[in-house]
C-alpha cells in the first residue's frame, strides 16, 4: 500500500513501540502534525521550547531506558534544540529527533527557515540523515532507532525536507537493519577477562571505578553482585549514582572534583583501577598524571575510543558490560574479599578523618540539609533530577541513592536548564514516582516556561529551588581563585517564584526553616500538582570538598572544621 | 615514534552524501591536523577511498584510528606502516626557461612535458612525496609560476 512520508513517520514511531513525543511544530513539519493529529497511538506533548522537548525526551530516556523521541521544525525550531542533542551526545542518551526541513527544491537557497541542520548537528550527534526520498524513510529510521540504542548509545538526528513527507511511497518496517559498517562488539574478549581476574585476585589493594556506561548497559544489578562478591570496595562517578545502594558497605562515595575525601584517596592509593564503564573525564581525574598512579588499569567500555584515550589501560575490554561482568561473576571464585580487610579498614579511617558532612546552622538552612531532608522524606519513592551548578552537586553528595536510573542529570555538558524538562520526561516515564527537579535561582529561570507544559499535561514535577541569590557554582570560583570578584553572578533581583508558578497554574511556597519545607513538599506531594518550593537557604556555601581544577585528587580543599561556640 | 611523525592513514568509506564532511569535521573538531586528503570510489562497490596524511603521537594516531571507525559510514581503517606511497605534482614553468634541463630532471621523478603552449610548459612528476618536495626545492631557480600537488594516495605493501 502507497502512504505519503509523514504517514510513514507515524507508522516507525508506532512499530519501534514509542508511546510519547516531544515536540513543537511548525512549517516544514506540518504534514507530521497533520498525522499526529489523526492518530492516537502515541502521546504527543507539547513542550513550551525546543530545547525542553529534547531535554524531556533525554529525561524520558534516562528513567525508562527507551529511546526517547523529539520532534521540531526546521530553522529556528532545530536551532532551538541543538543544545539538548549536545547534551544527550555528551551523556550517551539514545534519542531519535525528527526535524522538518524545507521542500529538497529550496534546499540551498537561503529559503525562509533553512538551516544546514545535518551540518550543524554533524558534531553533537552519533549519527544524522538527511532524507532526499521517502523511499528511504523506513529504512532510515529503522536504522536511527538502531543505531541509537546500539553500542555507545547517543542522539541521531533525522531531517525531513518537507515534500518527502509529502511524497507517496512503499512502507516496509519488516527490513532487517543491515549496516555493514557498523557492527558493534559486545562480548568482551573471555581470555582477556580472565587475565584480568587473575590480576584482580593476586592485587592487594583493588577498586572499582564506575561509570555511567553501568547504567545504560543496564547492568547496575549484575555490578552490584561482582561488589559483593569480591568484596573490593567501589567508587562511582557522577553519572554513575544509584548504581549501588547508598547503604552498600562497600561503595565509598562518588569520586572527582566534589568527590569525598575517602573515594578520592582511595583512588590515589589503590593497585588496581577496575573501571566499568567510566571514561576517565576530567572532572573525574583532575591532574592525570597523578591520578591513580601506581595503579594497574582494567577498562571495560563498550565504545574502544574511551579505552586507552586518557590513561592507558593495562587490561582493555571491549564490550557490553552486562555481558563482561557476567563473564566476571563467574570467574569471581578465585578473588578472596578476605583479604582486602586492611584495605577497607584503611578506607574506612580515610572516611572516618574527613567524612562528606556539612555544618548546620542554626539561623539559615543549609543546602545540604534540604538535600537530605528529601531523602530522608522521600527516598526510594522518587526520582532526582538535577540542573547544573552547587545544588547539582549536592544532590550527587547527599541524596541517598537507591537505584539506576533514580538519578538524572547533565553530567557532560553541564546544561542549565537541564533539569525542569528532563523531571517532566522522567515523570511520563515512570508516573509511579515523584518526580524532583533540584534546582537553582539560575538555572530554573533557563526553562521556566515548562510550567505551562507541566500544567496543561498534569506532569507535576517538584521543583526545589535552592536560591542562594547567586549564580552559585560560578560565585565559589570567583571567592576561591578570582579574589573575591563577584563578577555577573549576584541575583538579587528576582521573581516572586510563588507567584509565578501561581500564574501558570502550579503550586507555589517560599520557605525559610526545616518545618515549613516539611510542609511545603508533603503538601505538594499530596496535591499532585506541579509546583516550585523556593529554599531560602545560606548564600555563602560552598561545595566542599574540592579539587582545584588540574589539581591532584589526593589534595583536596576540605570542609573546615567546625568553630567551637563559646 | 617521535611525538609528532608523520603518519598515512586509509580510510574505507560508503561512498555517500556528506561522508568526507564527517570525516574532516572530526580532524578538526578533534583538533587533528590533515597534512593531505586524497579520495576517490573503489571501482565497482559503494565504497571510497580516503587516503589521510596527518601527525601525531602515538596515543593521537590511535584515538584518530578509533574516532574515525566510530564513524558510522566508516568500514575499515588502515594506519600504515610499511607502504607504497605515491604523490603527483602539476608545475608551470615559463617558456624561456632552459626547457633541456627542466625535462632532464622530470625523467627523474617519473615525469615528463605534459603540456606547451606559446608562453608556458606544464610539467608533471609523480614519487614519493618527500621525492616531490626535493624536485620542487631543485626547480626553484627555474622560476616556477603555479604548482600544485594532489596529496598522496598509499597502498599497504
Ligand atoms: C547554559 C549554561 N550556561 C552557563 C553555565 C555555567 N554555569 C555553571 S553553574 C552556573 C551557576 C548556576 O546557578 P544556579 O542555577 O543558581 O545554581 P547554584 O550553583 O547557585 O546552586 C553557571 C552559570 C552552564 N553550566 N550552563
Ligand atoms: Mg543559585
Amino acid at each position: 500500500m502507497q502512504i505519503n512520508g509523514a504517514q510513514m513517520v507515524i507508522e516507525a514511531l508506532i512499530a519501534e513501540g514509542v508511546d510519547t513525543v516531544f515536540g513543537y511544530p511548525g512549517g516544514a513539519i506540518m504534514n507530521v502534525y497533520d498525522e499526529i493529529y489523526k492518530q492516537d497511538n502515541f502521546k504527543h506533548i507539547l513542550t513550551r521550547h525546543e530545547q525542553a522537548a529534547v531535554h524531556a525526551a533525554e529525561g524520558y530516556s534516562k528513567a525508562s531506558g527507551k529511546v526517547g523521541v523529539a520532534m521540531i521544525t526546521s530553522g529556528p525550531g532545530f536551532t532551538n534544540a541543538v543544545t539538548g542533542l549536545a547534551d544527550a551526545y555528551m551523556d550517551s542518551i539514545p534519542l531519535v529527533v525528527i526535524s522538518g526541513q524545507v521542500p529538497m527544491s529550496l534546499i540551498g537557497t537561503d529559503a525562509f527557515q533553512e538551516i544546514d541542520a545535518v551540518g550543524i548537528s554533524r558534531s553533537c550527534t552519533k549519527h544524522n540523515y538527511l532524507v532526499t526520498d521517502a523511499k528511504d524513510l523506513s529504512r532510515v529510521l529503522k536504522e536511527a532507532f538502531f543505531i541509537a540504542r546500539t553500542g555507545r548509545p547517543g542522539p541521531v538526528h533525522v531531517d525531513i525536507p518537507k515534500d518527502v513527507t509529502a511524497q507517496m511511497g512503499e512502507f516496509d518496517y519488516s527490513i532487517e537493519v543491515d549496516l555493514e559498517t557498523y557492527k558493534p562488539n559486545t562480548v568482551g574478549n573471555p581470555r582477556q577477562i580472565r587475565k584480568a581476574m587473575e590480576a584482580i585476585a593476586s592485587s592487594k589493594r583493588p577498586l572499582f571505578y564506575l561509570g555511567g556506561g553501568i547504567i545504560n548497559s543496564n547492568a547496575a544489578y549484575e555490578v552490584r553482585e561482582l561488589v559483593k562478591t569480591t568484596g573490593i570496595p567501589a567508587v562511582e562517578t557522577f553519572m554513575a549514582r544509584g548504581t549501588l545502594s547508598h547503604d552498600d558497605e562497600l561503595l565509598i562515595s562518588m569520586l572527582g572534583m566534589h568527590g569525598s575525601y575517602a573515594a578520592n584517596m582511595a583512588m590515589s592509593e589503590t593497585d588496581m583501577v577496575i573501571a566499568l564503564g567510566a571514561r576517565f573525564d576530567d572532572r573525574v581525574t583532575g591532574k592525570l598524571s597523578e591520578f591513580a598512579k601506581n595503579a594497574t588499569v582494567i577498562h571495560v567500555d563498550i565504545d574502544p575510543a574511551s579505552i586507552s584515550k586518557l590513561v592507558n589501560a593495562d587490561f582493555p575490554i571491549v564490550g557490553d558490560i552486562k555481558n563482561v561482568v557476567t563473564e566476571m561473576l563467574s570467574l569471581a571464585s578465585q578473588i578472596d574479599s578476605e583479604k582486602y580487610e586492611s584495605w577497607r579498614e584503611t578506607i574506612n579511617n580515610f572516611d572516618e578523618l574527613h567524612p562528606l558532612t556539612f555544618h548546620e546552622d542554626s539561623e539559615r538552612l543549609k543546602p545540604q540539609w534540604v538535600i537530605k531532608r528529601v531523602g530522608e522524606l522521600l527516598g526510594d519513592s522518587a526520582n532526582i533530577s538535577t540542573d547544573v551548578g552547587q545544588h547539582q552537586m549536592w544532590a550527587a553528595q547527599f541524596y541517598p541513592f537507591s537505584r539506576p536510573r533514580q538519578f538524572i542529570s547533565s553530567g557532560g555538558l553541564g546544561t542549565m536548564g537541564f533539569g525542569f524538562p528532563a523531571a517532566m520526561g522522567v515523570k511520563a516515564a515512570s508516573p509511579q514516582k515523584t518526580s524532583i527537579n533540584i534546582t537553582g535561582d539560575g538555572s530554573i529561570l533557563m526553562n521556566i516556561q515548562e510550567l505551562m507544559t507541566a500544567v496543561e499535561q498534569k506532569l507535576p514535577v517538584i521543583n526545589i529551588i535552592l536560591n542562594n541569590n547567586y549564580l552559585g557554582m560560578v560565585r565559589q570560583w570567583q571567592s576561591l581563585f578570582y579574589g573575591k570578584r563577584h563578577s555577573q553572578t549576584d541575583l538579587s533581583v528576582q521573581p516572586d517564584f510563588t507567584m509565578l508558578s501561581q500564574s501558570f497554574g502550579g503550586l507555589g511556597y517560599r520557605v525559610t526553616t526545616k518545618e515549613e519545607f516539611d510542609a511545603a513538599l508533603k503538601d505538594a506531594v499530596e496535591k499532585n500538582i506541579v509546583a516550585l518550593i523556593e529554599v531560602m537557604v545560606e548564600r555563602h556555601e560552598n561545595v566542599m570538598p574540592m579539587v582545584p581544577s588540574g589539581g591532584s585528587l589526593f589534595n583536596m580543599m576540605l570542609l573546615e572544621k567546625k568553630k567551637e561556640k563559646k | 615514534m617521535s611525538d609528532n611523525a608523520r603518519r598515512v592513514i586509509s580510510v574505507i568509506v560508503i561512498n555517500e552524501a556528506s561522508v568526507l564532511s564527517r570525516i574532516t569535521d572530526l580532524f578538526s573538531g578533534r583538533g587533528y591536523n590533515i597534512t593531505s586528503l586524497t579520495v576517490a570510489p573503489i571501482p565497482e562497490s559503494r565504497y571510497s577511498r580516503l587516503t589521510i596524511v596527518t601527525a601525531g603521537s602515538v596515543r593521537v594516531i590511535e584515538q584518530i584510528t578509533k574516532q574515525l571507525h566510530k564513524l558510522i559510514p566508516v568500514l575499515k581503517v588502515y594506519e600504515h606502516c610499511d607502504l607504497v606511497e605515491k604523490e603527483m605534482a602539476l608545475v608551470k614553468f615559463p617558456i624561456t626557461e632552459n626547457l633541456s634541463d627542466i625535462s632532464t630532471l622530470c625523467g627523474a621523478y617519473n615525469g615528463k612535458i605534459v603540456d606547451v603552449s606559446e608562453s608556458v610548459i606544464i610539467v608533471m612528476v609523480a614519487d614519493e612525496p618527500k621525492r616531490v618536495d626535493n624536485f620542487l626545492s631543485v626547480v626553484k631557480k627555474f622560476h616556477p609560476k603555479e604548482i600544485v600537488r594532489s596529496g598522496a594516495v598509499a597502498l599497504e605493501r
